[in-house]
């Protein structure tokens, strides 16, 4: 159950805007940071700092540039420099992006079968997406979840919106496979 | 592999961005004219658009437990200013002269609706009584004696000659087991009742302004002069009723 958050239509304190524009993207936050840190407790921790974060930088955030992109760049650096960000960019091999960049444009299609991924159990994706290596979980994540479009994914990674189009597509080869792969054992 | 049949072929990065919503537009119109043609592709953009509705239905996973949330609105909304405790004894002090003036009001208020509603009721019993009066008597110098030896006090009927009301008669009437006078007269086709009872303490607070007030679609003006309180009303407009409890005051006056 979502409980929503206390209204603070009618105040006038400097930190209104910053509740306002912030509080809504809360579920959100959480959400991600679970997925990021596999662990309620650290996904807590995260978003706790990510929140004293932003606020702290909310003054020197320029209104009409993307705030929802802003926080969730907090929180992804945050993790990052966490004790699981680190040790997940040290054990994760990450995909070379020039590699990726090499695969040319029109390529064979890795799933001339068609699977019903609609009759695939709920607990199949969310392991197959778990599997995911951080940079594609978090595009996948930031695409599909957050319905995010590629620019400002670029601006949450940090990564040009072409790095943001391979991975996403990296991403999803990777899923399907696994995902076909498990429906055929099945 | 990449459909022959469509132009360039659309590679996987692209296939993603059409169903993202992110293909440059002239392309994706080329390629929606290509998908009514080539079930290959439909199939397998179909294929994409269903994994990606499944990862966002997988992927609302984890939600945020209450107290979570109550921390981070804690952390989050602007703290309430402090107060000082010097400003503890002005703010009770102040709480409780607002608490008492509301109280006052609020008694104020209900009392006195409460008498009025009260005396409404009267006189709407009186309407739809078969009997409203018990002497029927245009004539005040009839009806005045005979309210002599039933009531506690001396009634006042006004004089009505040369007014638009026309007097029906009298009759004893009750309010909470003491008697009082109750007159009614006729205005046209309205009836207006007149009550007069000894003045009570629960009515000190009723408007002794002698202004109408509106209760329950009637008009209703009281006041109180001599020992005695009155009430005239009537769903006649409010100058009737005030130009009648003008004749009742003269009346009085004139004892």
């Amino acid at each position: 159950m979502v409980i929503p958050f206390r209204k603070t239509k009618g105040r006038t304190q400097p930190g209104d805007e910053f509740a306002e524009l912030v509080l809504p993207l809360f579920d959100s936050l959480y959400n991600f940071a679970c997925w990021l840190a596999h662990d309620r407790v650290e996904a807590e921790d995260l978003v706790q700092e990510a929140y004293a974060k932003a606020l702290k930088g909310f003054s020197s955030f320029q209104s009409g540039t993307n705030l929802r992109a802003w926080i969730f760049r907090i929180l992804r650096n945050t993790f990052l420099n966490s004790r699981t960000g680190l040790a997940a960019s040290q054990t994760i091999a990450l995909e070379d992006e020039e590699a990726l960049a090499k695969v040319p444009a029109a390529v064979t299609r890795e799933t001339p079968e068609t699977i019903l991924f609609e009759q695939v159990n709920r607990d199949v994706i969310q392991g197959a997406i778990e599997k995911l290596a951080v940079p594609f979980r978090e595009v996948l994540l930031l695409a599909d979840v957050e319905e995010m479009p590629y620019r400002e994914i670029a601006e949450v990674l940090a990564i040009p919106v072409g790095t943001v189009m391979s991975r996403l597509a990296r991403a999803r080869r990777v899923l399907r496979g696994e995902l076909q792969d498990k429906v055929v054992r099945a | 592999m990449a459909c022959e049949r469509f132009p360039g072929g659309l590679g996987r990065e692209e296939l993603d961005a059409f169903i993202d919503g992110e293909l440059a537009v002239e392309t994706r119109r080329e390629f929606e004219a290509h998908l009514r043609a080539c079930t290959s592709c439909a199939a397998d953009i179909a294929n994409r658009v269903q994994l990606k509705s499944v990862v966002k239905r997988a992927g609302r996973r984890f939600v945020p437990s209450a107290d979570f949330r109550r921390k981070i609105e804690n952390q989050v909304l602007p703290r309430k200013r402090t107060w000082s405790a010097a400003w503890i004894p002005a703010v009770a002090a102040a709480a409780v002269i607002l608490f008492a003036a509301a109280w006052i009001a609020g008694r104020w208020t209900s009392g006195s609706q409460a008498a009025i509603g009260e005396l409404v009721d009267l006189h709407i019993a009186t309407l739809a009584s078969a009997n409203p009066v018990d002497v029927v008597s245009t004539d005040l110098h009839t009806v005045k004696p005979w309210f002599e030896g039933k009531l506690p006090f001396a009634v006042n009927v006004p004089d009505l000659k040369n007014t638009p009301f026309t007097l029906i008669g009298g009759r004893v009437t009750y309010l909470e087991q003491k008697p009082g006078a109750g007159l009614l007269f006729q205005y046209r086709k309205h009836r207006l009742s007149a009550f007069v009872f000894q003045d009570r303490l629960k009515w000190k607070n009723v408007s002794t302004t002698g202004t109408p007030v509106r209760h329950a679609s009637f008009w209703v003006e009281t006041w109180s002069t001599g020992g005695l309180r009155y009430f005239v009303m009537g769903d006649t407009s409010v100058a009737n009723v005030e130009q009648l409890s003008d004749l009742m005051k003269r009346a009085a006056s004139a004892q």
